[in-house]
């Protein structure tokens, strides 16, 4: 039996995304941008794909521009804040210390080019709060970016009251909502989002392909030069079946949103519950406001990467912000920021559920965990230390 | 391809020499916690002959599986043969190791070692200082 509890990395694909993916593979292969009857076809694809994913996003179709994914909507819609900062002088950014790479190098590239760039502390729970956002903005503040959710630890953030912050100071705001969409209730209107990102391949579409949301009236700058595509914003012939297969991964998923967060949460609840009898981990995230299928945990004396590998032998996979798996020594910067010293942020274990995962998956990892963490332990010296008195406890 | 070699995955999964010696003649630790490796040696030692290994290793599998194979090596080795042990042989000997992991090997390496260093130490033999020039984790820093 296999347990696969890695859907923050990427999720099976739903049958009714792959169906409706297939004809703009087979027969419907035109390009939109062509004129005769098989373009053309395509084109009316591109559109009711673009009005079912702004329906369900709460934005209007020409607001919604399709990309290769989430980390390129991310890069646009920091680039574009900056520039049109730039031509007003104002050159400050306000962020968060645990946003995905996508964002943080993004910006580590504005900061070499002047720009001011403050990163909000997290917490020992990961959050952060509208005030924290009402203090940060200055009078050249040009973007606050902040995720929705966080992707290592599932802290759900206070987006629609930071969206309230920013809108009454007329400040633009970014959200990457790649691992809330599809997951929680997303609606741009109630966040007051000027720009949002996300990636279908989190919320069972397929890979290669999002959504950049950005409210009509804002400039974006371009990142790929070329064809009139996306309304001059983002050239390159479309990817029609992979939108396709978006739109109704989305559909479904927003269809189905308020049933599979019961589901899953209760997943996630018995799964937490049966880990927290692990001695000496921690539970990490926001306990309360946390996606329903995120499970993350730090155990104290052993390694995250040998954890995955042998958890992997039991049928079990999920992932860790370990340095091992990224081949980097350095642990996640996300278990950093919510204080974790180095040697306990390197034994951290995500296990990311989704609405495929059943109960007998669920019972599968909490018979392998506990068993793995003892396996490691057993044979770890730090551990040894700790238990002989040696060494303090931290967790 | 696989992240590692079946036999990387091998002496992970089943480690050889895991545990302690107690009363050992040499005990080797090296690495840190920072780093996310620790790797400990326990040395048995009879007449300049290495009778008895263990180890104890908080890591990832290559630190793991690096340890496992370098105790396998030196295991009934005259102590002369282990301080010859290089991390490439280990990671040799493990059908390689991703480059980004080698420096798994050299803690293994350095961990033997720093254990036949303090058996030396204890039992006040003179040693080639030459042979244990302190090196650094340079991965670390």
């Amino acid at each position: 039996m296999e347990a696969y509890m890695d859907n923050a990395a990427t999720t099976k694909m739903s049958s009714a995304a792959i169906k409706a993916m297939l004809p703009y593979l087979e027969e419907e292969y035109g390009n939109p941008s062509s004129l005769h009857s098989r373009g053309q076809k395509a084109a009316e694809a591109l559109e009711s794909a673009r009005k079912m994913v702004a329906e369900c996003l709460g934005a209007l179709p020409k607001e919604i521009y399709f990309t290769s994914g989430g980390s390129e909507a991310d890069n646009q819609a920091i680039l574009s804040a900056a520039m049109i900062g730039l031509r007003k002088g104002k050159k400050h950014i306000v962020t968060t210390a645990f946003e995905h790479h996508a964002v943080l190098h993004t910006l580590l590239k504005l900061e070499k080019q002047g720009f001011d760039v403050q990163y909000l502390s997290v917490g020992k729970q990961g959050n952060v709060s509208a005030e924290q956002v009402a203090k940060a903005i200055r009078e050249d503040t040009c973007l606050v970016t902040m995720m929705t959710a966080n992707n290592e630890i599932g802290s759900i953030l206070p987006i629609a009251e930071i969206g309230a912050v920013c809108r009454e100071k007329k400040v633009l705001f970014h959200t990457d909502a790649v691992q809330a969409v599809g997951h929680i209730p997303v609606n741009v209107q109630e966040m007051k989002a000027d720009m949002l990102s996300m990636s279908a391949h989190k919320f069972h579409g397929p890979k290669g392909v999002g959504v950049l949301y950005a409210k009509s009236g804002i400039a974006l700058t371009n990142l790929i030069e070329g064809g009139a595509q996306e309304r001059g914003k983002r050239a390159g012939t479309e990817n029609v079946a992979g939108i396709m297969g978006m739109a109704v991964a989305l559909r479904e998923a927003t269809n189905h949103l308020s049933d599979n967060m019961k589901k899953v949460s209760a997943l996630r609840d018995k799964l937490i519950a049966g880990l927290l009898k692990i001695p000496h981990c921690v539970l990490n995230g926001d306990p309360v406001h946390r996606l329903p299928g995120n499970v993350h945990f730090c155990f104290e004396g052993i390694e995250g990467e040998s954890l995955l590998l042998l958890l992997d032998e039991f049928g079990v996979q999920g992932s860790s912000g370990s340095a091992c798996t990224s081949g980097s020594l350095d642990p996640s910067h996300v278990l950093l920021a919510i204080g974790h010293p180095h040697e306990i942020a390197h034994g951290s274990l995500r296990l990311t559920l989704s609405e495929y995962t059943t109960e007998q998956e669920v019972d599968l990892a909490l018979d392998a965990v506990p068993k793995v963490v003892e396996r490691l332990r057993s044979m770890s010296p730090i551990w040894r230390d700790k238990v002989n008195g040696n060494k303090p406890f931290i967790l | 391809m696989a992240l590692y070699s079946e036999k990387v995955m091998d002496h992970f999964k089943n480690p050889r020499n895991v545990g302690v010696i107690e009363n050992a003649d040499g005990v080797g630790e090296v690495g840190n916690a920072k780093c996310g490796d620790i790797m400990k040696i326990y040395l048995k030692i009879e007449k300049d002959t290495i009778t008895d290994v263990k180890f104890e290793t908080f890591g990832c599998g290559s630190a793991i599986a690096s340890s496992s194979m370098a105790t396998e090596l030196i295991k009934g080795k005259p102590l002369a043969d282990a301080l010859e042990l290089t991390n490439k042989a280990v990671a040799e000997a493990l059908d390689g190791l991703p480059a980004y992991k080698m420096h798994c090997s050299v803690l293994a390496e350095e961990a033997i070692k720093k254990a036949i260093l303090d058996y030396y130490e204890k039992n006040g033999i003179a040693y080639d200082k030459e042979k244990f020039a302190e090196s650094e984790c340079h991965a670390c820093h």
